[in-house]
């Protein structure tokens, strides 16, 4: 069983269609029962980085997303806060990946919006996946590059936009916006 | 690179494309729906959708299009139009779309912005500003146009982005349906003046326009409706002559 982690302030409505549109099945939960008998999970973010955690406290999902052992990928704000920790308000993270998550210097306009290339290492994620695709992007802070990194971006500065440890994953831009290639990675994701 | 986005404007009555709209193989040109997905096809980068009745009988016509579109689009959508409360882009945002644009509303209660920037993020706050020269001042208008309020437009860009809006659609009423180009010194102004992304809008009507307004400003999008709608600038073509220019655009795949 698939399960979107709605946690009360993630795009789910715009995942729940992606997952329709490719016919497949899922449920949208925030409870822990329901959670661990998913077989993947897909946990979508937008919003503030301390509300997120806060809600996953509140939730009590946070060792069970750390020690969850099948496919899991973060998107967007999802990604940032499987990292261990962000500057968006000082917040800890779950430190899944070992990577620090900052904001952009104001050198150029924040937040970085729009449609954006990304080069990535030979990884199932982005099967099929031409280098230099565009996806869409949104956000104010950044991954820094690190040793699980899977793809890089490029805007003010390089920056990690795919990670991967283990049966963790996440992505910065937002594969369920991002048309056929952003449908093609949450379909890698599906095939994991 | 960051792609320079292009993006089609669709006005909404009763849950209906208005202004001619010209797709060959559409069995309902006034569908919004179908409208979308041809656009996202083409390779339409963002799609903003106004509805131009917004009365309170028609957001439930409204919450049904929106939905219907955010289950056949897979790229970026605003929704516009009537938005006076928090509760009225929840519900919006809840069918699936994007970002949300505020335009009289928010000059009535700036503080819209950022109590909708604090429930769904910055991201999602679209400030419309309508703009016209008048009095040696660029001043906003509201209500579609035919108010002029108190407002300068350059020191409201600031303040719209101070209260947290993400992004801010700027509409030059002196340029819009004039087919003589984008405001250029007040986008360039404007687009100075704040640090969020900033759409260009009103005056389009070649591909050179396009390429002026992202050539001689920082604007991050332009928008326009009836060049795309017409058939007179098809979406494909006006990314390969950007592309000649240096301009960065994004590809659809085919």
């Amino acid at each position: 069983m698939l399960a979107i982690l709605d946690y009360g302030a993630g795009n789910v409505a715009s995942v729940a269609n992606v997952l329709h549109s490719l016919n497949t099945e899922f449920v949208v939960s925030s409870d822990i029962t329901i959670l661990q008998q998913a077989d993947k999970i897909l946990f979508p973010g937008v919003g503030h980085a301390s509300f997120a955690m806060n809600r996953l406290h509140e939730l009590n999902l946070i060792p069970f997303i750390q020690n969850f052992e099948k496919p899991f990928l973060g998107i967007c704000l999802g990604m940032q806060v499987m990292c261990t920790h962000t500057e968006e308000g000082n917040t800890e993270c779950l430190n899944i990946i070992p990577v620090k998550v900052k904001k952009f210097p104001p050198e150029d306009i924040i937040p970085h919006t729009g449609w954006n290339e990304t080069l990535h290492n030979e990884n199932m994620l982005f099967k099929d996946i031409p280098q230099g695709t565009d996806f869409y992007f949104v956000h104010s802070y950044y991954a820094e590059k690190n040793p699980y990194c899977r793809a890089t971006c490029t805007y003010i500065l390089e920056f990690c936009c795919a990670v991967q440890k283990e049966n963790f994953w996440g992505v910065q831009f937002h594969p369920e916006k991002s048309a056929e290639y952003g449908k093609k990675i949450i379909q890698n994701f599906l095939s994991l | 690179m960051l792609k320079k986005r292009i993006i089609p404007c669709l006005d909404i009555k009763a849950g209906r494309v208005v202004k001619g709209v010209q797709f060959e193989n559409l069995k309902d040109s006034g569908d919004p729906v179908e409208l979308a997905y041809q656009y996202m096809q083409e390779g339409a980068d963002e799609l903003v959708f106004l509805d131009i009745t917004a009365t309170q009988d028609n957001r439930k016509t409204l919450l049904e299009w929106v939905k219907k579109v955010a289950q056949v689009i897979q790229i970026p959508f605003t929704v516009g139009g009537g938005i006076r409360t928090v509760q009225d882009v929840e519900a919006i945002i809840d069918c699936g779309a994007d970002k949300i644009s505020i335009n009289s509303s928010a000059v009535q209660n700036p503080y819209l912005i950022t109590e909708i920037a604090k429930q769904f993020g910055s991201q999602c706050v679209v400030v419309a500003i309508d703009t016209k020269y008048i009095h040696e001042k660029n001043k906003v208008f509201i209500a579609g146009g035919r108010i002029e309020t108190n407002l300068i437009t350059e020191e409201w860009c600031k303040t719209a982005q101070e209260l947290g809006a993400g992004e801010i659609l700027l509409t030059s009423i002196d340029h819009d349906g004039a087919k003589k180009g984008f405001a250029l010194d007040l986008l360039k102004t404007i687009t100075q003046t704040v640090s969020i992304p900033v759409i260009a809008s009103g005056g389009a009507g070649t591909k050179e326009h396009f390429a002026e307004v992202f050539i001689h400003t920082k604007a991050s999008a332009a928008l326009a409706a009836s060049v795309f709608h017409n058939k007179i600038i098809p979406i494909p073509e006006l990314k390969a002559f950007l592309s000649q220019y240096s301009i960065p655009v994004r590809y659809a795949k085919n």
